[in-house]
């Protein structure tokens, strides 16, 4: 299955973003062979609003089954879970850490938004 | 003729003058009390006869037993208003800019439009002396909405329609929200002149330099009120000089506008030789109005 993690570049060794809807980026890995693709994000740094459902149908798309990231807000939390993916929270580190910790379960799955929205 | 009172900086005694206009002006009088985040001209005037309604906007409701997932919606729509995920299709209204779009796009007709409320209107009357009665229009926009130019725009189109019923040219006087950004500019936009009040202070003239900007650039006449003028430096008024702008009045600090204003007294009761120094200003302002649209007898 794949796994979105949002993340500050690139590449595994970036650091995660702890932001979700304005993340520059997603890394999506391949538990299957642990390869992975990196999802741009920039346009939605620069979104005006909406940035965190426009992230979340990027997500959605890439065809991921999981999402970590920092923080989500409710609108991009309201996308993901209608979509049936599960938001789960990392404190940091490189996303190649991040992505270790989660195979191995140490991540807290969230049940709602643990941030506000912004102010639209 | 509609008198815009605009500032860039926020305080800087935009109401404070918009309200003073409104009871100076001659004639017939409206006041649009368009800061609707924080609508405070009525603070400083004894309302009667209060009318209020709401001001709504059309945002889509989607019918689920129509809809055939086909995401058309959700791709036309700017303001990521409307989201589809796999046969999901998810309406934000918060984000809605009442387009009407997404239901233009939809093959099927699935998406209607529904009324939300948005906000309110105040409409009420102020007795003037000497003058007949000044009519005030306020907007108030509900807490939780970020969207303010639909509540603007109602308080202007309620005026306009008043205006049709009555047939004499009114001086309205739009007291603008602060900055230079929708809100603004919606404010702002078909007025026949606006007044710019500022500061003398180096954030008063910076913002200052940025309403002159956007006011020039929609092609309006305009003129700048110094408030409060010997508390700082002369820097506003000699920007004015090189930038060629009509100084219309400076308004030094004065204890009895102060206290006046501290107990919702406005300038004109509190300071009343401003009242002629006031009306003449709107009879001013109506010469020097865009003559293309100013005066409407």
């Amino acid at each position: 299955m794949k796994i979105a993690i949002t993340s500050s570049g690139k590449t595994p060794d970036s650091q995660m973003d702890s932001r979700f809807g304005r993340a520059a980026a997603f890394i999506v890995f391949d538990t299957e062979d642990d390869s992975f693709t990196a999802l741009d994000n920039t346009q939605n740094l620069e979104a005006a609003q909406g940035a965190g459902i426009q992230a979340a149908q990027h997500v959605v798309n890439a065809g991921a089954r999981a999402c970590v990231s920092g923080h989500t807000g409710p609108k991009a939390f309201k996308v993901l879970s209608a979509a049936g993916i599960p938001v789960y929270l990392a404190p940091g580190g490189t996303v190649a850490d991040v992505y270790q910790a989660w195979k191995k379960g140490e991540l807290k799955q969230i049940s709602d938004a643990d941030v506000e929205g912004h102010w639209v | 003729m509609r008198i815009a009172v605009a500032s860039g900086k926020g305080g800087t005694g935009k109401t404070t003058v918009a309200v003073s206009l409104a009871l100076s002006a001659p004639g017939r009088a409206a006041l649009l009390d368009c800061d609707v985040e924080e609508p405070n001209a009525a603070l400083f005037l004894k309302l009667n006869g209060i009318e209020e309604s709401a001001v709504t906007v059309p945002v889509p409701v989607i019918d689920e037993s129509a809809c055939t997932s086909c995401g058309e919606c959700a791709r036309f729509c700017e303001f990521n208003a409307i989201v589809h995920i796999g046969t999901t299709v998810m309406v934000f209204p918060e984000l809605c800019h009442s387009c009407g779009g997404c239901a233009l796009v939809c093959p099927v007709d699935a998406i209607r439009e529904e009324p939300v409320a948005i906000g309110t209107l105040a409409c009420a009357s102020v007795s003037r002396a000497g003058e007949s009665p000044l009519r005030i229009i306020q907007g108030l926009l509900s807490i939780g909405n970020a969207m303010s130019p639909p509540v603007i725009r109602a308080v202007k189109d309620r005026s306009a329609a008043e205006q049709e019923a009555g047939a004499v040219d009114v001086f309205e006087i739009i007291d603008s929200p602060p900055g230079t950004s929708c809100p603004m500019g919606t404010a702002v936009t078909g007025a026949d002149y606006v007044v710019l009040v500022t500061e003398p202070t180096p954030f008063g003239l910076h913002d200052l330099d940025l309403a002159v900007k956007t006011v020039r650039k929609m092609g309006i006449p305009f003129g700048v009120i110094v408030n409060r003028s010997d508390s700082g430096d002369d820097r506003v008024v000699r920007y004015c000089g090189q930038e060629g702008i009509d100084l219309l009045l400076q308004i030094p600090e004065d204890r009895r506008i102060a206290e006046g204003y501290s107990r919702g007294q406005p300038l004109v009761e509190s300071a009343p030789e401003y009242r002629s120094v006031f009306s003449a200003l709107a009879v001013r302002m109506k010469t020097s109005a865009r003559p293309a649209s100013g005066g409407v007898q």
